[in-house]
C-alpha cells in the first residue's frame, strides 16, 4: 500500500479501478477526465512501475495506491488484483474499471456527469453497463506521433474503423464477443480467431459475490453479462475509446515482450512489434475521424437505449 | 405534494409554489426516518402556508400512495378554504411556467377538473400485461420485491377464473396519477357517503394512484379536461423519463405548467425555472409535441431498434432481427457469366454501387476492387469468411441510403446463403446454370472440367432450395439459363424495375451477351461423359458437329 485514502470514500462514491504499469505520460490526462465525469475516488494497482508514475499518483488527494512487484500474467491479467479490490472497497458502489488509455464514453455524456448515468440505471434496475472498446488511431504512422505529458490522446489517435465488427455469442457466459477493427484489419487478417476481443462490460453496480473473468470482458454471475438486447431492441450502453495506438506503444510492446506478462504468450505484442517494425499505418481512406459520442450512436456503435 | 427523497429540492419547490400564492401540503413517505422529517418540517417554520399531512408508507404500485393524496387533500381542504383548485404534485416535480400564469390559466376555467382519464379498453400504457385485469384480480404480493409471488398468483387467478366484483356505479378509468382537481369534484369524492366501500375495493386494486381519482372523479366531476397538467413521460417499463440540464430548450419550449421528473442535480432547470427571472412563456396551451416525439422514440428503439443493425447492445436471435439487413440490395448470379460487361453497365444504368463476387474464394471484389470499403470493412477473404453474415450485414448497414449490388454464384463462399435467402431486403436474381458458360469457353482438360461442373452444380443447386425453401423471404426470381437466354430483355426488365432504373423507362442500351455458339454441344458431351447437367434448362442442342469436312455444295434454286 503505497497511498491509502480509502477512509475518504463516501456512501455512493463512484470508484475507479484500474492496474498499470510505467504509464506515468498518460496520468495527468486520465486523472483529469474521470474526474471532470464525476468519479469520486481511484484505486489503483501499480504493478511496479518505474517511471515516477506511481509517486506521481500516490500525491493525488482522490487517489488510493497499491503497488506489486508479482507477475502480471499469474494474477490473471491484474484481475485478480482487481477482483480483490473491489470486493473490499467496492461492495454497493458503481464502480468502473478501465486502463489508462481507455476513456469511457457514454450517451449524453457532454451534458450528463456519470452520476446522472448510474442515477438512471438505479431507477432502472440495471447493474451493468456496456461498453465496447474502439481502437482508435492516428493518420500516419504511428511512431511518428508525439504525444506529450498531460495532452488529450485524442488528438493525435482521433480516427477509428465505423463498421467492420463480428459479433458471436458465448453460450457458456452468455457475453457477446466482438472482434474486428483495425487491429483483427492490420494484425489479425490471416488469423482472425486470435485478434483480440473488444467486448467490455466495465461499469457495474459492484457486490461482492461479483467477480470479472477475464480482463472486463465477462463477469460472474453471467446474468451480468446480458448488457445486451435479443428481441430487436436496443439498450443503452457507451464506449470506451482505445488510444494505445501512440508512439508510447513501440516502447511498450518491445518492453511487454521480453517480460512475457500478457495475455497467450504476448500473441497481441508480438503482432505489434512485428507490424510496427514494418511501420504500420492503421489509417485507410474509408477511417472515420472522431467527433462525440453522437457519431457514435449514428454510426451504430453505441446506443442510448430508452434513455432520452 | 409527496415527498420521498431530494428534500432540498422539494424544500425549494415548495417554497417556490408558496412565493406564488399558493398553500402547500406536504406528505412525506414514512419509509423516510422521522429525524429526518422533523429536521425537513422544521425548515418551514417559516411559512405558514406549508403544513405536513399524516404520514403513510408509499411503494410503488399500492393503495400507499392513494392514501397519503387523500390526507394531504382533506387537509387542504380544511385548513385552506380560500382554495380552489387542488395540484397533485411530487417533489421532484417542477413549475416551468409562472405560477401566476397558472392561476391564471386556472381562474379562467373555475369549474374544470383537468385529470387524464380513460377507461381500460382505450389505454396504451399497461405495465406487466395488467389493464382490466387490475380491477377484477387480487394483488396481495408486492410487485416490486416478489414479483415472482406476484405473477404467480396472477397466473392461479386466471386460471380458476376468478374475478373481484367492481362496486355498483363506477366504471373504471385510468391516467396519469398527477391530477388538479376544483374543491367541488375533490371534496365530493373524499365526502362519499360510499367512500369506505370504494376504498376498500381500490385497496386490492394494481397501481390504484393511477384509477382511484380517475374512477371517482367521472362521478361527479362537471367537466373533466382529460389530461394532466404535468408534463410526464414513461419508459417501456413504467418508470417515469428523467429530465436533465440538457433538455432546457426543450422544456421551454412545450409551455407546459409542470414537468416530472428532474434529476435532483440538474442544477441549471432548477436554477432557471425556480429562479426569480423565469421568464413568462408566450403560449397559452401546454405543447409537449416536441417531447412527446423524443420520449416516443427513445421507447422504440429500446423495444424495436434499428433494423440491420447489429452491436454491442443489440444483437438479436435468429428471426428476431425485425430486418435481417438494414435496406435492399440486388444479388445477381449467373449474369456476369452470361453478359461481357455486366457490372459497368448495370452501375450505369441504375447508379447503383455495384460490386462484383464479394464472396469469391481468394479475395473480397469490392467496387473498383478497393482493399477496403466503407466503414473500413477490409477485402481479406478470411476475415470475411470468419464471420460472413456480420460481413454482409455490416456492409449494408455502412452503406445505408445507398443501394448495393453484388454478383454470387456456386464458385463463392456459401455462408450466406441462408441469410440472403431469409433476408426480405435481398432482391436475388438467378440465372441457374450460367456457371457452366467459362466453363464452356475455358481452355482447360474437359476431365477437370467435368469434376468442377458437377461440384458447381451441387453447390448451386443446395442454394437453389434454400431459396425455393418456405423460410425464404427476399425477392426472389430464377430462370435457367436456356429461359433466359429466350427473352433477356424482358428478364433484364423485370430485374432492373425493382432495382429502379434512373432514368429511362425502357431499356436503350443492353449489355452484350456472351457467344453460347456450341454451348448445347458442351453440355451434350458433359452428358455424354456421364455428368447431367440440368440446373441451364433445356438448353437448344445444336447438329453434332461431322468430323469430316463437307464439301460446299451449291445452292440451287427451286423452280
Amino acid at each position: 500500500m503505497v497511498a491509502d485514502r480509502t477512509g475518504q470514500i463516501g456512501r455512493n462514491d463512484i470508484l475507479l479501478f484500474c492496474t498499470l504499469r510505467n504509464e506515468d505520460v498518460r496520468l495527468p490526462y486520465f486523472l483529469q477526465y474521470y474526474r471532470q465525469l464525476g468519479v469520486n475516488h481511484f484505486l489503483v494497482v501499480d504493478n511496479d512501475s518505474t517511471d515516477g508514475g506511481r509517486e506521481y499518483l500516490a500525491q493525488q488527494p482522490d487517489v488510493s495506491v497499491w503497488t506489486t512487484a508479482h507477475s502480471y500474467q499469474k494474477s490473471r491479467f491484474g484481475v485478480d488484483w482487481l477482483n480483490w479490490l473491489q470486493s473490499r472497497y467496492g461492495h454497493d458502489h458503481w464502480t468502473l474499471v478501465v486502463d489508462p488509455d481507455e476513456f469511457f464514453v457514454y450517451p449524453f455524456c457532454d451534458t450528463r456527469p456519470i452520476r446522472a448515468l448510474t442515477d438512471w440505471l438505479d431507477a432502472s434496475s440495471i447493474r451493468s453497463f456496456g461498453a465496447m472498446l474502439l481502437d482508435m488511431y492516428p493518420k500516419g504512422r504511428i511512431e511518428e506521433t508525439r504525444y506529450a505529458r498531460a495532452q488529450d490522446p485524442l488528438e493525435i489517435a482521433s480516427w477509428f474503423d465505423a463498421g467492420n465488427y463480428a459479433i458471436t455469442r458465448n453460450a457458456r457466459f452468455l457475453n457477446l464477443w466482438i472482434q474486428g477493427g483495425p487491429r483483427a484489419r492490420a494484425f489479425f487478417a490471416d488469423k482472425p480467431k486470435q485478434a483480440p476481443a473488444l467486448n467490455k462490460i466495465p461499469l457495474v453496480r459492484w457486490d461482492r459475490k461479483y467477480a470479472y473473468v477475464s480482463s472486463t470482458h465477462m463477469l460472474l454471475p453471467r446474468g451480468l453479462n446480458l448488457v445486451y438486447d435479443e428481441w430487436g431492441g436496443e439498450k443503452a450502453s457507451g464506449v470506451l475509446l482505445h488510444t494505445k495506438f501512440l508512439n508510447t506503444l513501440t516502447l511498450k510492446a518491445q518492453e511487454e515482450l521480453e517480460r512475457r506478462q500478457h495475455y497467450a504468450d504476448s500473441k497481441e505484442y508480438k503482432a505489434y512489434a512485428a507490424g510496427l517494425a514494418g511501420n504500420t499505418n492503421l489509417w485507410c481512406k474509408w477511417s472515420e475521424k472522431y467527433i462525440n459520442w453522437r457519431q457514435l450512436e449514428i454510426l451504430g456503435l453505441m446506443s442510448k437505449g430508452n434513455w432520452a | 405534494m409527496l415527498v420521498h427523497t431530494a428534500l432540498d429540492r422539494a424544500e425549494q419547490v415548495a417554497r417556490h409554489w408558496v412565493a406564488g400564492g399558493c398553500p402547500v401540503v406536504i406528505h412525506v413517505d414514512r419509509k423516510v426516518p422521522r429525524a429526518i422529517h422533523d429536521a425537513f418540517a422544521a425548515r418551514f417554520a417559516d411559512l405558514p402556508d406549508v403544513c405536513f399531512s399524516p404520514r403513510h408508507a408509499c411503494e410503488w404500485g399500492t393503495w400507499g400512495i392513494v392514501a397519503a393524496s387523500q390526507a394531504a387533500a382533506e387537509m387542504m381542504l380544511a385548513r385552506f378554504p380560500t382554495v380552489r383548485h387542488v395540484y397533485l404534485s411530487s417533489g421532484s416535480c417542477m413549475p416551468l411556467r409562472p405560477v401566476a400564469e397558472l392561476r391564471r390559466y386556472l381562474d379562467a376555467r373555475p369549474t374544470t377538473d383537468f385529470i387524464e382519464s380513460a377507461t381500460t379498453a382505450d389505454v396504451p400504457w399497461t405495465v406487466g400485461g395488467l389493464s382490466e385485469e387490475r380491477f377484477t384480480l387480487r394483488f396481495p404480493f408486492s410487485w416490486k420485491r416478489h414479483r415472482k409471488l406476484f405473477d404467480r398468483y396472477v397466473d392461479l387467478q386466471r386460471k380458476v377464473g376468478f374475478r373481484r366484483r367492481i362496486p355498483p356505479g363506477i366504471v373504471p378509468h385510468m391516467g396519469s396519477q398527477w391530477w388538479c382537481l376544483t374543491r367541488r369534484t375533490l371534496s365530493a369524492i373524499l365526502q362519499d357517503p360510499d367512500r369506505k366501500v370504494y376504498d376498500r375495493y381500490f385497496r386490492k386494486v394494481w397501481i390504484p394512484d393511477e384509477s382511484y381519482f380517475q374512477t371517482l372523479s367521472r362521478l361527479y366531476a362537471q367537466s373533466i379536461e382529460s389530461r394532466s397538467l404535468t408534463l410526464s413521460k414513461f419508459d417501456f417499463q413504467g418508470k417515469p423519463h428523467i429530465f436533465y440540464d440538457d433538455h432546457l430548450q426543450l422544456l421551454r419550449r412545450s409551455d407546459c405548467f409542470v414537468a416530472r421528473k428532474i434529476w435532483p442535480q440538474a442544477d441549471l432547470l432548477y436554477k432557471t425555472f425556480l429562479g426569480d427571472d423565469a421568464a413568462a412563456m408566450k403560449g397559452t396551451e401546454p405543447n409537449p409535441g416536441k417531447i412527446d416525439r423524443i420520449f416516443a422514440k427513445a421507447v422504440e428503439r429500446r423495444t424495436r431498434g434499428r433494423p440491420g443493425l447489429y452491436m454491442q447492445s443489440r444483437f438479436p436471435r435468429d428471426n428476431w432481427e425485425n430486418g435481417v439487413t438494414s435496406s435492399p440490395y440486388s444479388v445477381f448470379e449467373g449474369f456476369t457469366e452470361l453478359f461481357e460487361d455486366f457490372e459497368p453497365w448495370l452501375a450505369r444504368i441504375t447508379g447503383a454501387r455495384v460490386h462484383g463476387h464479394l464472396f469469391a474464394p481468394h479475395q473480397v471484389e469490392f467496387e473498383g476492387r478497393q482493399s477496403t470499403f466503407n466503414g473500413a470493412l477490409s477485402d481479406n477473404a478470411l476475415l470475411r469468411d470468419y464471420n460472413g453474415r456480420a460481413f454482409l450485414t455490416n456492409l449494408i448497414w455502412n452503406t445505408r441510403g445507398e443501394r448495393q449490388c453484388f454478383q454470387f454464384g456456386p464458385g463463392d463462399s456459401q455462408f450466406i446463403s441462408w441469410d440472403i435467402a431469409r433476408d426480405a431486403n435481398a432482391q436475388i436474381s438467378v440465372i441457374s446454370g450460367a456457371w457452366a458458360i467459362p466453363l464452356f469457353q475455358s481452355n482447360r482438360n474437359f476431365a477437370d472440367l467435368r469434376t468442377e461442373a458437377a461440384m458447381l452444380q451441387k453447390i448451386e443447386s443446395e442454394h437453389l432450395s434454400a431459396l425455393r425453401s418456405p423460410w425464404a423471404k427476399g425477392r426472389i426470381r430464377i430462370w435457367t439459363l436456356a429461359e433466359f437466354v429466350e427473352s433477356p430483355m424482358e428478364a433484364l426488365q423485370q430485374v432492373l424495375d425493382e432495382v429502379g432504373i434512373q432514368e429511362q423507362r425502357r431499356l436503350s442500351e443492353v449489355p452484350r451477351m456472351v457467344d453460347l455458339t456450341g454451348f448445347g454441344q458442351f453440355l451434350q458431351n458433359l452428358k455424354n461423359q456421364g455428368m447431367h447437367p440440368y440446373l441451364m434448362g433445356d438448353f437448344p442442342v445444336d447438329p453434332a458437329p461431322d468430323n469430316a469436312q463437307k464439301p460446299a455444295r451449291k445452292p440451287y434454286l427451286v423452280r
